[in-house]
C-alpha cells in the first residue's frame, strides 16, 4: 500500500509528511483557524511577520501555533529588497528561524513580484544564512536565477493573491518543474479543490494556499477538501495518467464475445 | 493592609458584588444588579467607559457583520440586537439622558466588479442563514443615499442593522448604574483577585493613596476587555484566552442639517456610521499589535482613501478626531460570559467588535446569573469552559510518536 510516508516533502535540511503549506490569515477568528489548520494536516504555517504581534501575549497567532507547527514567517507587506531584509532579519530574531517566505511586492492592484528587487532580497538573504523560499512570478526564467542564487524552494504563483483563479499557466508550471531540482510549490491563485489537484498534477511538490480556505463558508471542510485535493492530485501524478485518444477504447476484453 | 468599608455588612442578604472594568458592560451589569438591591463597586484603571466602549463606532449590525463559522455568535448577536430598543427605553428613563438610537439600517456597497463578486458571496451566506438582507443595485444604492460616487455597482441594505451613540451609552449607563446606588471607582486598577479554596473573596485595588486596598466580595465580574488576561491571582486555566486587536479610527464634521449619509454605510475597507449631530465615524484599521496606541499614516491613509472612493464629498469636510482603541478579542470572536470554575468568579469579557451590541444581553444574562444562580440559554454557549472543548490545539503525533515534522 502506498503511504505519504514513503514520499516526503523535503525542503533544505527538513522533510515532511504533509505537501499542504497553508496560511493563517485571513480567517473569521482564530479557533477557526486552528481548527482549519488541523483539518488541512498542514505541517507548514506562514504568518505575515509585519502583521502579527510579536509582544508577550500569551494569546497571539504565534502563541497558539508555536509548538504544533513549523512556523514559515513572511515578508507580506514589503515593496523593496530592503525592506524584505529588514523584515526577514526582523523575524529571525522574534522566532528564532532562519526559514522566511521571501515576499516582495510590486503594487497593491495586483500583489504581482516585483521581480528585481525579489532577487536581490533573495541573494543578500541566501548569503545571510536563511533558507529562502520565493513567491515569484510563474517565469521559467526567473525562477530559475531564484534557485541559481541558493534559494531552497521556488514557489511561483497560480494566479494573483487572493484571486482564487487557479493555475493559469500550466505550461510555465511544468517547465519550471522540469528545470529545476529543489521543490516548486504552487503559492496564490489557487480558488478550490481541482485547483490544487491539478497543480499536483502538474508535478508540483506542494501548494501554498490561504484564502481560499480562509475566506470560504466554511473553512474548516474547505480546509479538508485542499488536504484530498492535493493528496489526489500527488497520487494521480505519480501513478501516471494515461494517455489522451481521440476515440473510445473498451475496457473490457473485445475477444471471446458470446456466439463468435 | 486596608479594608474597604461596605454601606452593608457581611451578612447581607444579597451579594456584594466588584467589577472589574466600567465599561459598557461592567456598567450595564452593575446596573441591574444595582438596581436589584446589591451592593456593586466598579473599579476602572482610568475613566468609567473611556477605553473600547468609547473608541467604538456603535453599530448594532448583527447581519452586515456576519462571518462564515461563526453562526453561534449570530444567534446570540440576533437575540441582542431584539433587545435593544427595550433596553433604550429603559435605560434613556433610568438615566434621563439620550443615547440616540438610530434605526436607519447598514448599508454595505461594492466599488468594482470583484468587489460586487465578493459582496453576493457575503449575500449568499446572509440568505442561507436567513437573514433578512435585501439586494441592492448600484442605481438603488444611491437613491437610498446620493452622495454616494457613481462608482457604486451594487450594495446590500440591512434594515435590521442599527446604531447607538456609543460614547452616550457610557454616559447614560454610569448616570443610571450611579442612580442605582452603584459605586464607581476610577484611576483604581485592581492588582489582583483575591481567590482562597476555590472561590472568591474579593480584589486588591490600588489607586492614588494606597496600592494594597483589599475589598471583600462575594462575586467578582472580570469584565476588564483587553486587560482581563493581565490580571494577577487568575489560575492559568481560567485566564480568559483574550487578546487586544488595536483599531484606527477617525471622525469628520458634516453638516449636521445636510449630512453627506444618513445609513450606516460598508464601503469595501471601512465603515462609515452618521451622528445626529453631524458627526461621521470612520473606522477601522484591525491590527494584531498588542495594545499599541499609535496613530499611524498608513491607518488614517487606509481609512480616508476607502472613504474617499465611495464617498468624495468628504474632501470639503473638516477633521475632528482621529484615536486608537483596543478590541477585547477572545480567540473565536466570541464573548466570554458566566460562571467559571471558581464561585463567586463570573466573566463578562472577550466581546470583540462586538461589545456595544451585545451590552444589553450581557447586562441582563450575567446579572441574572449572579440573581438567579441561572445561566440563560442565550448566554449558555459562551461560558469559558468552551475553549477547554474545542478542537484545533493539539500536538498531532506522527507514526513514530513525533510531531508530524521530521528533521
Amino acid at each position: 500500500m502506498y503511504s505519504p510516508l514513503e514520499d516526503p516533502l523535503t525542503i533544505a535540511d527538513k522533510t515532511f509528511t504533509s505537501r499542504f503549506l497553508i496560511g493563517s490569515s485571513p480567517f473569521p477568528n482564530n479557533q477557526v483557524m486552528l481548527e482549519s489548520i488541523e483539518a488541512s494536516g498542514a505541517q507548514i504555517v506562514t504568518v505575515a511577520i509585519r502583521r502579527i504581534d510579536l509582544s508577550a501575549g500569551g494569546e497571539t497567532v504565534l502563541d497558539l501555533l508555536e509548538g504544533d507547527y513549523h512556523i514559515l514567517p513572511n515578508t507580506a507587506g514589503c515593496y523593496t529588497a530592503k525592506d524584505a531584509v529588514l523584515t526577514a532579519q526582523l523575524a529571525r530574531e522574534a522566532i528564532e528561524t532562519n526559514w522566511i517566505k521571501l515576499e516582495v511586492i510590486g503594487d497593491r492592484e495586483t500583489l504581482y513580484p516585483d521581480v528585481e528587487h525579489l532577487l536581490t532580497a533573495a541573494d543578500e538573504l541566501v548569503r545571510d544564512g536563511f533558507i529562502v523560499m520565493p513567491y515569484c512570478t510563474d517565469d521559467p526564467i526567473t525562477c530559475r536565477k531564484l534557485v541559481d542564487i541558493g534559494c531552497a524552494a521556488v514557489m511561483p504563483l497560480g494566479a494573483p493573491i487572493g484571486s482564487g483563479m487557479g493555475v493559469l499557466n500550466p505550461y510555465n508550471i511544468e517547465i519550471i518543474r522540469a528545470e529545476n531540482d529543489v521543490p516548486v510549490i504552487i503559492d496564490a491563485g489557487i480558488g478550490t479543490a481541482s485547483d490544487a489537484a491539478l497543480a499536483m498534477e502538474l508535478g508540483c511538490d506542494g501548494v501554498l494556499l490561504a484564502s481560499a480556505v480562509s475566506r470560504a463558508h466554511d473553512p474548516v471542510r474547505m480546509a479538508t477538501a485542499m488536504r484530498h485535493g492535493i493528496e489526489g492530485g500527488r497520487h494521480a501524478f505519480l501513478a501516471g495518467r494515461i494517455p489522451r485518444k481521440h476515440h473510445a477504447e473498451a475496457s473490457s476484453p473485445k475477444s471471446g464475445v458470446i456466439g463468435t | 493592609m486596608q479594608t474597604a468599608q461596605n454601606s452593608r455588612n457581611g451578612n447581607s442578604p444579597t451579594p456584594r458584588i466588584a467589577i472589574i472594568g466600567a465599561g459598557v458592560c461592567g456598567l450595564g451589569i452593575g446596573w441591574r444588579l444595582a438596581a436589584a438591591g446589591c451592593t456593586v463597586d466598579a473599579f476602572d484603571q482610568g475613566e468609567p467607559g473611556r477605553a473600547a466602549s468609547w473608541a467604538a463606532a456603535g453599530m448594532l449590525a448583527a447581519r452586515a457583520e456576519v462571518e462564515p463559522g461563526e453562526e453561534t455568535l449570530l444567534d446570540l448577536n440576533l437575540k441582542a440586537q431584539e433587545i435593544w430598543p427595550g433596553f433604550v427605553a429603559e435605560l434613556e428613563s433610568a438615566s434621563g439622558l439620550p443615547v440616540d438610537y438610530r434605526d436607519d439600517g447598514t448599508m454595505i456597497v461594492a466599488l468594482t466588479r470583484d468587489d460586487a463578486e465578493a459582496l453576493r458571496f457575503t449575500y449568499d451566506l446572509q440568505k442561507r442563514l436567513d437573514l433578512d438582507v435585501d439586494w441592492l443595485s448600484g442605481i438603488e444604492a444611491r437613491q437610498r443615499e446620493p452622495f454616494l460616487s457613481p462608482n457604486v455597482t451594487a450594495g446590500i441594505y440591512s434594515p435590521g442593522d442599527h446604531q447607538v451613540d456609543n460614547r452616550k451609552l457610557v454616559i447614560a449607563l454610569q448616570r443610571a448604574f450611579e442612580a442605582a446606588g452603584g459605586a464607581v471607582h476610577a484611576q483604581t486598577t485592581i492588582r489582583a483577585i483575591d481567590i482562597a479554596e476555590d472561590r472568591v473573596r474579593g480584589v486588591v485595588a490600588a489607586n492614588e493613596e494606597s496600592d494594597d486596598i483589599h475589598h471583600a466580595a462575594d462575586v467578582v465580574v472580570l469584565a476588564a476587555g483587553a486587560w482581563s488576561r493581565d490580571i494577577d491571582g487568575l489560575p492559568t486555566e481560567l485566564r480568559p484566552p483574550v487578546r487586544p486587536v488595536k483599531g484606527q479610527m477617525l471622525s469628520l464634521r458634516m453638516d449636521a442639517d445636510a449630512p453627506l449619509l444618513r445609513h450606516v454605510v460598508w464601503p469595501p475597507g471601512v465603515y462609515l456610521v452618521p451622528r445626529n449631530d453631524g458627526t461621521l465615524i470612520i473606522g477601522a484599521t484591525v491590527e494584531e499589535k498588542g495594545f499599541d496606541g499609535d496613530l499611524t499614516a498608513g491607518g488614517m491613509l487606509d481609512l480616508l482613501r476607502d472613504t474617499w472612493e465611495a464617498l468624495p464629498g468628504i474632501t470639503e469636510l473638516s477633521v475632528d478626531e482621529m484615536w486608537v482603541g483596543h478590541r477585547p478579542t477572545s480567540r473565536d470572536d466570541a464573548p466570554i460570559l458566566g460562571p467559571t470554575g471558581v464561585e463567586g468568579l463570573i466573566m463578562a469579557t472577550g466581546h470583540h467588535r462586538n461589545g456595544i451590541l451585545l451590552t444589553p444581553i450581557t447586562a441582563n444574562g450575567v446579572s441574572r446569573y449572579i440573581l438567579e444562580g441561572v445561566v440563560d440559554p442565550a448566554i449558555e454557549p459562551f461560558t469559558l469552559d468552551r475553549f477547554a472543548k474545542r478542537r484545533g490545539k493539539r500536538a498531532r503525533p506522527a507514526p513514530d510518536g513525533k510531531l508530524g515534522v521530521v528533521s
